[in-house]
């Protein structure tokens, strides 16, 4: 009891590890991004600037909320851009039915995310196929039924104005509303993986299914949820952006795989599973879109970015994302 | 007791692929207007063959147990950089496709540096590297253009002797140059063996680094060869998202269709070839049927997604329920 806690924070879940080194060495990068950026261009540290770079984040802070979750399990959630795509199609699709459409758009676009998000899970959980697999796998059937629905075009429907006030209004002055929304998901988020069985098993699977198994968890239906989860909070992202950009488009959700991941993993949470924090992954979501920003700013060519997210990404993994060495 | 049953076990995927395909393209010629002649042989050949490069390279890790995801960027990236280099004079060219292959052969030594030595999870290390190459493309090719020796092109894409598309062919000599080496050597069986069970492999003094290394890098010099063959077919090299994104994708599907387990250890490149061969046959097949071409995507998602859960009826033969979270 004694020697075997030569790292007492290890024993704790990592919400509890206050200096989990990961997430300072996010916040650390974001400073540094911050000071870079102050630096380049003095309007950087304005306040405007800073809540519209928050308001851009809080679509992808959506998206990585779930895929948070699943990462968590020890999967992976491959099928968020067409997810995201679907869920901004279906959501605009809807509205295009009266006011019944209107009304209901929202809902229609982020069942449709949960719809996928369930046969991903019913794969991975029941039918044990390997995660990275089977969502590859649904994002093409989803994208197969969004380019059967689209007609290979961008669809014409508009967002109907409650997704655009969802995105770009202001509930409380000054604030703009993605950013209230992603701070509603947000504390759900932190909620339910600190406060409830189902936050707790999540990271009991992560760390190994077979022992939550015994213990009584029903594994199989927390990774189904898990998934759903993930799915609807995909094409919740989705209907924000549709929101945002007033319609939606055929690869919207391209843009977002990568980020997602990106940002989860930059913000401490174990590849592997089974370790990391939600403020974690909100440093990871400021960071990329703060990277993200800068380089658009010193317009750094499409080219340029992918490289350096890619650059960044190995990076962090070499530092923090590795397997254990010993076999 | 004689070994054909043990043999026959090992190669059933395989076979059951090159059945498949078999049968498939036998529907697809008889239903062809043209019926089956040179012509239509070829024009199926050249299709199948990219993706059948891809397929293969795509397979190679996962008989390690592993993932490539990057492999579709890596055929890109090939591709815009043999727009450039694969030209001019029969020895420029040569050195072109030298240094073609040469990148290929990084490409995929990098990320097997990465998943081996740098111990990442090979999901997320080749997605990132996915995106460095795809970047290194655009940069090469911003807009699509660029050349190629049309000479060697047209030898590679046509016939030889008036019936044998030389795609084919080239697809053969790949096999006997890469595959049948790899696989009969040291490293192969260390390979299948890092695949199967790593731990018993490692304890039998395997040398499994060394192998999944090796099946990476050639991973990505099969890519090359694949990006090589796109440049000879489309005259130009372009830096195409989604191309490299389905490439990726279909790999996966034809790997699975060829019969290679994607937990590892099971199948070989052949059946990854003819799973190839006859994925491409799917989209074909729509083609000949008249189908709407709009349907193509979805119901190769489908054929996808039927082909992945197959894979979960040896969850039947599972009698003690914790082997599921093996």
């Amino acid at each position: 009891m004694t020697d075997t806690t030569s790292d007492p924070a290890r024993r704790f879940p990592s919400f509890l590890r206050r200096a989990d080194p990961a997430v300072l060495t996010a916040f650390v990068c974001i400073a540094l991004l911050l000071v870079f950026g102050s630096l380049y261009s003095t309007s950087f540290l304005s306040p405007e600037y800073l809540l519209q770079q928050l308001k851009v984040a809080s679509f992808l802070g959506v998206i990585a909320t779930g895929m948070m979750i699943v990462i968590l399990l020890g999967q992976i959630d491959l099928s968020v851009p067409w997810v995201v795509s679907a869920g901004a199609m279906m959501a605009c699709a809807a509205a295009a039915y009266g006011t019944a459409g209107v009304a209901l758009a929202i809902p229609f676009g982020v069942l449709c995310g949960v719809a996928i998000g369930l046969v991903n899970g019913i794969g991975v959980a029941y039918l044990r196929i390997p995660s990275m697999i089977i969502t590859l796998a649904t994002n093409a059937v989803a994208q197969g039924l969004m380019v059967v629905y689209t007609g290979g075009f961008s669809p014409q429907d508009s967002a109907p104005e409650a997704m655009r006030w969802l995105a770009t209004g202001f509930l409380l002055p000054g604030v703009p509303n993605a950013v209230l929304i992603w701070a509603i998901v947000g504390a759900a988020a932190v909620f339910l993986l600190t406060r409830t069985t189902f936050g707790r098993s999540v990271y009991a699977i992560g760390n190994r299914e077979r022992a939550a198994y015994l213990s009584g968890i029903d594994t199989r239906r927390v990774v189904l949820i898990a998934f759903a989860i993930s799915g609807g909070l995909s094409a919740f992202g989705g209907v924000l952006l549709a929101g945002y950009a007033s319609k939606a488009a055929q690869s919207m959700g391209d843009a977002y795989l990568l980020p997602a991941i990106a940002a989860v993993v930059l913000g401490g949470t174990s590849i592997l599973g089974g370790r990391g924090s939600y403020l974690g992954t909100v440093a990871g979501v400021i960071l990329i879109t703060l990277l993200q920003s800068i380089l658009s700013v010193m317009q750094m060519p499409e080219a340029g970015r992918q490289v350096i997210y890619g650059v960044v990404i190995v990076a962090m993994l070499l530092l923090y994302g590795r397997a254990p060495a010993s076999r | 007791m004689s070994d054909w049953r043990y043999r026959l076990a090992e190669h059933h995927g395989t076979l059951l692929a090159i059945g498949i395909f078999v049968v498939m393209f036998a529907v697809y010629t008889s239903n062809h207007p043209a019926g089956l002649t040179a012509n239509v042989v070829q024009t199926a050949a050249n299709k199948g063959v990219l993706l059948a490069f891809v397929a293969m390279a795509q397979a190679l890790v996962v008989i390690t147990a592993g993932i490539d995801l990057s492999v579709g960027m890596t055929f890109v990236l090939t591709n815009c950089l043999a727009s450039w280099l694969v030209v001019g004079s029969p020895l420029e060219t040569t050195f072109g496709v030298v240094v073609v292959l040469a990148v290929g052969l990084l490409c995929g030594a990098v990320n097997g540096a990465i998943v081996i030595y740098g111990r990442l999870q090979p999901i997320v290390a080749t997605i990132a590297t996915g995106a460095i190459y795809f970047g290194i493309a655009l940069m090469l090719r911003p807009f699509p253009g660029g050349g190629v020796n049309e000479d060697l092109a047209d030898a590679l894409t046509g016939r030889l002797f008036g019936f044998v598309p030389a795609s084919l062919v080239t697809l053969g000599a790949v096999v006997l140059l890469v595959w049948v080496p790899f696989s009969r050597s040291v490293y192969g069986r260390a390979a299948y063996a890092a695949g199967s069970s790593e731990v018993a492999a490692y304890m039998s003094g395997v040398p499994i680094r060394r192998a999944k290394f090796m099946a990476y890098s050639l991973s990505g010099l099969l890519a090359a060869v694949g990006g090589l063959f796109l440049t000879f077919f489309t005259y130009t090299g372009e830096a195409a998202y989604a191309s490299g994104n389905a490439y990726t994708l279909f790999s996966i599907a034809a790997v699975v269709l060829g019969g290679v387990s994607l937990f590892g250890g099971k199948g070989s490149v052949i059946g990854a070839i003819f799973g190839a061969l006859a994925f491409r046959t799917i989209g074909d097949l729509l083609f000949v049927f008249d189908f709407d071409p709009l349907w193509q995507p979805l119901f190769q998602g489908v054929v996808l997604l039927v082909a992945v859960s197959l894979g979960a009826f040896a969850l039947f033969r599972v009698r003690n329920r914790l082997d599921w979270f093996a």
